[in-house]
């Protein structure tokens, strides 16, 4: 048995990002730390894992996990949940993550905290209490489970930083052989079609210049580009830009778009809405141009000009270049 | 061959209602409903029902809407019907107020199960109350269908099922067999408009309404597993720091001398 139990994720022979803020999530929790990794595709021992804050690295080995099927990783972690019987498990809010821990919580007839920014145990029942947004991010609940284990929890993105590696950590590694039926797998991947990407990723820029129904057409953007260009940046956008056909969704940030925590979140033309702010809200320093003095962008940045961005945008990207040469 | 599909909405409170308006009850742990502004249908279910009617009418089928709740509003349950959807049913009970995302796949399951004809269950990504994205998943596993979600586009062809979900850099296309589940994204594009014939049809049309006893419900299976302990509206301790200039244009340049001066760029 294993006190809590983290769904890791693999990418290129190493853990994926999100997985290591799991395992500082499980960390802060208390208690022996597990990961269950699908095995084909690790490179050698999981020392990366331990490193990061786990006790034991469960080998999920099973031919179906090569591929990507979600069929056979849902059932592939009922199989190590049932196994390693663990109070809580953690999960990422991830592509295939947000279909995993729903699933797996329903065939274990066990509850499922959506979203948590954060978890916590309460020191009197000794049981889970999840801190998450709700009506996105217009209020926030704190939930706890009924009295059945595992108490799962989906943590949002950037919710934990992962923790320092200490290389000098050590752990145990349990094969699991989950011999999973063909049957499992209901859904075929056919095919994965990947945009092209030029320049920094918007998730790991350090500044992002984000733009809304505000700039009014997908021209602006290019003004937008220019900007990032000069800082080193990536551009993101309001679902009501990306849905207007002016950028395509790759570039939303937000509750269902994507999570950015850049220094610096600069927004034009952006109202932001609960929504949009819950992609953005971890970064360090909001900048917000907007012409309305009343706009929820401006509760949540920390600089801000009000007008129009056809009169201050060429001044500010004016000023940029001539200080950044 | 014609698809049998069942859409699964639900009302929600409008989530554009603006900050000042958004009140909550925190004794009961539930947000008041805003004065005057009237609920909506949940954004992705009408994109699911959008799905739904693209399949009719490549494939032919029929499209019932199912919705479970309290004090439906008819005009926003019955938009569904306006778009071109065929029947309508409600499982409407005081005695499922405020179930979780488990009960309420239950009750839902079992409500599809007595419609019983159905290729295709379409339910939308997330519900934007409590952005759960669990119901439909729990339904799929209740039932035992296949489940393809956050599509972008669904397509029945002879062998099944073709669906792409939108993923974040891109979109991947899986296949399934029919009965199956999906669930669908704004991606998928905008929901068509009722036509005012579609409008006159939905108000002749009267729902079929079922409560909890007629569906046969178990209470224990009704019983939540995660409790809300604490429900309140976050309050920011950010102040904006206001750059101003003699003109608009000056503002500009004054924001980046700022961000440098702060070591920003
Ligand atoms: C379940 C759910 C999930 C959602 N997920 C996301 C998400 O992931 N990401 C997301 O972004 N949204 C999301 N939304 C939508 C969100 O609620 C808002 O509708 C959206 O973010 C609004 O985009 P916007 O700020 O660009 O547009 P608007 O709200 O229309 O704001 C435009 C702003 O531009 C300003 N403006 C206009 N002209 C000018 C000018 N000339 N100069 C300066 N300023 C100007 C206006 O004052 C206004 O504030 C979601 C909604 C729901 C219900
Ligand atoms: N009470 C309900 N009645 C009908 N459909 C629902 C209900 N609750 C959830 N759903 C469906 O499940 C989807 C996801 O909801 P949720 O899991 O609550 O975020 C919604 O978009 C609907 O399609």
């Amino acid at each position: 048995m294993v006190e809590i139990l983290v769904l890791g994720e693999l990418a290129d022979g190493g853990l994926e990002p999100v997985t290591g803020e799991l395992l500082a999530a499980a960390r802060g929790l208390g208690g022996e730390v597990g990961v269950a990794l699908p095995d084909p595709g690790m490179d050698g021992e999981p020392s990366e894992a331990f490193a990061l804050g786990a006790d034991i690295a469960y080998l999920l080995q099973d031919p179906l996990l090569a591929g990507p099927s979600i069929d056979a990783r849902v059932a592939a972690f009922e199989h190590v949940c049932r196994q390693t019987t663990p109070r809580v498990v953690l999960v990422g809010r991830t592509g295939s993550g947000l279909d995993i821990g729903p699933r797996l919580a329903f065939r274990l007839g066990v509850g499922l905290a959506q979203d948590c920014t954060e978890v916590r145990l309460d020191p009197d029942t000794n049981r889970v209490v999840a801190t998450r947004p709700v009506y996105g991010g217009n209020a926030v609940a704190t939930v706890t489970f009924a009295d059945v284990d595992p108490q799962v929890a989906m943590i949002r993105g950037g919710a934990y930083d992962q923790l320092t590696p200490d290389r000098s950590r050590t752990g145990e590694v349990v094969s699991v052989t989950p011999r999973l039926d063909p049957s499992v797998v209901k859904v075929r991947h056919v095919e994965t079609v990947l945009r092209e990407r030029a320049g920094v990723r918007l998730e790991d820029a350090n500044v992002v210049i984000a733009g809304g129904r505000g700039l009014g057409g997908p021209e602006p953007f290019a003004k937008l580009e220019e900007l990032a260009g000069l800082l080193g940046g990536a551009v993101g956008a309001s679902r009501a830009a990306c849905d207007a056909g002016w950028l395509d969704h790759s570039h939303q940030v937000g509750l269902t778009g994507k999570t950015v925590t850049p220094d610096l979140y600069i927004t034009v033309g952006i109202s932001g809405a609960s929504q949009h702010m819950a992609g953005c809200s971890g970064a360090k320093h909001i900048v917000a141009i907007n012409r309305d003095p009343d706009a929820n962008i401006f509760k949540e940045a920390t600089y801000g000009v009000v007008g129009d961005w056809k009169r201050i945008l060429p001044t500010f990207i004016e000023t940029v270049r001539e200080l950044v040469s | 061959m014609p698809v049998d599909m069942i859409v699964c909405v639900k009302q929600v409170m409008d989530p554009e209602t603006p900050a000042s308006a958004f009140r909550i009850d925190p004794d009961a742990r539930r947000v008041v409903e805003p004065p005057g502004i009237p609920p909506v249908l949940n954004g992705f279910d009408e994109n699911a029902v959008e799905a739904a009617l693209r399949v009719k009418e490549a494939s032919g089928g029929t499209v019932t809407v199912l919705g479970l709740g309290r004090q439906f509003v008819m005009d926003v349950m019955k938009k569904p019907l306006s778009m071109g959807a065929d029947e309508l049913v409600l499982v409407e009970d005081d005695a499922l107020a405020d179930l979780d995302s488990s009960a309420t796949a239950y009750a839902l399951s079992e409500a599809i199960k007595k419609i019983g004809r159905y290729d295709l269950v379409l339910c939308g990504r997330q519900a934007s109350d409590w952005d759960n994205a669990q119901v439909p998943l729990g339904i799929a596993e209740l039932l035992g269908l296949p489940c393809l979600t956050i599509a972008q586009q669904v397509e029945v062809v002879d062998s099944g099922l073709i669906v792409q979900r939108a993923l974040p850099d891109g979109y991947e296309v899986v296949e399934a067999e029919l009965p199956a589940l999906v669930t669908v994204s704004n991606e998928l594009g905008e929901p068509r408009y009722a036509t005012l014939r579609g409008i006159m049809a939905a108000g002749r049309k009267a729902p079929t309404v079922w409560t909890a006893d007629e569906l046969g419900l178990e209470q224990a299976r009704l019983e939540p597993k995660v409790r809300v302990t604490d429900l309140f509206v976050p309050v920011s301790e950010k102040s904006c720091q206001f750059i101003e200039g003699v003109d608009e244009d000056d503002a500009g340049r004054q924001l980046a001398l700022k961000l440098r001066e702060d070591k920003l760029i």
